[in-house]
């Protein structure tokens, strides 16, 4: 098959885009136990998605599967526009992965480390050293390039290993949770790269059990829980998708705020504090109709506020096994 | 580029790789002399008296024992050189770095080329080196030739490869690399029980036929027929057989290990 053959898909917007990554029908099991019970995922070409989920929910599996490491029970695989099943060297040639666990040779320096990727994807000489000294200075390796990789701290590491991962240019690369064991600043560190990438057209597939993560960085998450996917959408979409989400009308004058108060129906009053909550999804005509209420009786709030919940209530509303609310919308294809 | 060149290519990489990790780290290559080197100098010069009594029927001395046992060291030192082979295996293939290989458009088998290639170029090297010790404490080859020194050390290198592929297969059988070292031990144990130290002839009847048809005894007896001129007989065959034997067993099993899928 041609590598410049891709399969395309009409978006929401009508954009015609190409799909980076594709799976219909994904299964896996390990002897009795089901691990991946028919996923289907759609990640157009240039986006980041995040796989979130708690541990042991199949998200290092599903990476494992899509970046050819292990094979699927069943499904319809595509990355890169290569069938994973019948062309997984040609998926490799597409792909970059950073496992979970770090993948660097603790044995020598962090720049031979370097250049036998460059060697392993055939880069010539003087191209690989280039390449290697040039995402050295990216990731901040510089003054640590010629010392064995053991010598290295976690983030250290965890940086060198996304920089052997992107020595080959991938078009798509795989993160199996990069944050995982970081501290907060080689955490903030690891996004601003991984933001770095997008801006360059790379679709990033991101594993994380961190809901700040996934809304952080991807423009579409789906839920795995127990092998399933129970939520997929923006973090917006998902915010919408438990309750708890409100609208709060702060007022400092008191007969304003006693005037809104007994005008609006279902309201939680907060005397003290002069302010009113409102039940809500946070959406656009649901706003609409509680100022033309507060208009039509001639109240004005000194501040609106839209709370939507965040994604630690979606996370444990969609994977506690209690019930699952339906999705928003199916997501455009 | 071809397949072919890209497999020749990749493993290259691989070796390099796994030759500048024993170049940073020799501590690691030279402690499984020891071992060899050990046993050279405490059977010559503690035990010597008594073992040299022991063999060729008697009479004689401390030369003849030294030419007698160095090409047992020697091959030993090539069990025990394996033995390195097969803990770097089990090293690699538990720690993240064989998944991100995998996960490249690389020939697949270059890992295993480059451990294989590179542990037989290790004992190669080690053996020079405890042969080295050998001829500073007096070991002389009896006038073999050219062709036989050739033969030498293909049949070292040769038994290299067959151990080398055994070590590599217990490597990838191991969950951990402590695992495999404890593994691969009858590598180095086996010499002991082989006509390395004394006679197979000396030995109680019921053991020789085992000490007799081991893989070390053949190897030893064709590497002193082809040094000190001794009779090899049906010995050279019988090595061959074991070490084609051996590397057929050895690479089946690894790669069965290898191409499964992994957890």
């Amino acid at each position: 098959m041609p590598s410049s053959v891709m399969p395309t898909s009409r978006q929401g917007d009508g954009h015609l885009s190409t799909t980076a990554i594709s799976a219909v029908g994904l299964r896996k099991s390990y002897g009795e136990k089901l691990v991946l019970d028919g996923i289907d995922l759609h990640i157009p070409a240039g986006s980041v998605f995040a796989l979130l989920g708690p541990n042991g929910a199949g998200k290092t599996t599903a990476v494992k599967i899509l970046s050819t490491l292990i094979a699927a029970d069943a499904g319809e695989l595509h990355v890169g526009g290569h069938d994973v099943a019948a062309d997984p060297q040609a998926v490799r040639a597409a792909i970059g992965v950073t496992g979970q666990f770090s993948a660097v040779d603790g044995l020598i320096t962090g720049e031979e480390n370097m250049l036998l990727m460059a060697d392993l994807h055939h880069l010539c000489k003087r191209e690989g050293r280039r390449v290697a000294a040039e995402l050295l200075e990216r990731f901040d390796l510089v003054d640590a390039a010629k010392k064995p990789v053991s010598t290295y701290s976690g983030g250290m590491k965890r940086r060198l290993d996304l920089a052997m991962t992107l020595v080959g240019s991938p078009r798509i690369i795989f993160l199996d949770e990069p944050t995982t064991g970081l501290d907060p600043r080689s955490r903030h560190n690891m996004w601003a790269i991984i933001r770095g990438l997008v801006s360059d057209g790379v679709t990033v597939f991101l594993t994380t059990q961190y809901l700040d993560e996934a809304d952080e960085l991807a423009d579409r998450i789906a839920v795995l829980n127990d092998g399933k996917i129970v939520a997929e959408g923006t973090a917006e979409e998902l915010k919408r998708l438990v309750p708890g989400g409100h609208v709060r009308l702060r007022f400092t004058d008191p007969t304003a705020y006693q005037s809104a108060a007994d005008a609006l129906r279902e309201v939680t009053r907060d005397d003290q504090a002069l302010s009113l909550s409102i039940p809500s999804d946070g959406s656009q005509r649901e706003l609409r109709s509680i100022l033309d209420w507060l208009d039509s009786v001639g109240v004005e709030a000194d501040e609106l506020t839209v709370h939507t919940p965040d994604l630690d209530d979606v996370f444990f509303a969609l994977t506690s096994g209690g019930n699952v609310p339906h999705q928003p919308q199916k997501d455009a294809r | 580029m071809n397949s072919l060149s890209l497999a020749v290519r990749d493993s290259h990489t691989m070796l390099r790789r796994n030759l500048l990790h024993a170049w940073r780290y020799p501590s690691a290559t030279l402690n499984l002399l020891l071992t060899p080197i050990m046993m050279l100098l405490l059977f010559v010069y503690i035990f010597g008296d008594v073992m040299s009594a022991g063999i060729a029927g008697g009479g004689a001395d401390r030369s003849d024992y030294i030419a007698y046992i160095v090409p047992g060291i020697l091959l030993m030192t090539v069990g025990s050189t394996v033995i390195g082979a097969a803990v770097y295996v089990s090293m690699d293939m538990t720690e993240g770095l064989i998944a991100r290989f995998r996960t490249m458009a690389v020939y697949r088998g270059s890992v295993v080329v480059g451990h294989v290639v590179g542990s037989v170029l290790q004992s190669v090297a080690s053996v020079v080196l405890v042969g080295a010790v050998g001829v500073a404490i007096g070991f002389r080859s009896t006038d073999a030739t050219a062709l036989e020194w050739l033969a030498a050390f293909g049949l070292i290198a040769l038994f290299a490869l067959a151990l080398t592929w055994i070590a590599v297969g217990m490597g990838m059988a191991s969950p951990n690399p402590e695992a495999a070292s404890n593994m691969a031990m009858p590598l180095i144990l086996l010499p002991l029980i082989s006509s390395a130290f004394i006679p197979a002839g000396t030995m109680p009847g019921w053991f020789r036929p085992i000490a007799e048809y081991q893989p070390f005894t053949p190897a030893i007896e064709t590497l002193r027929g082809l040094l000190l001129g001794t009779e090899i007989g049906h010995n050279g065959w019988l090595a061959l057989a074991w070490c084609v034997g051996l590397i057929a067993l050895g690479y089946r099993w690894s790669t069965a290990q290898f191409n499964r899928d992994p957890m």
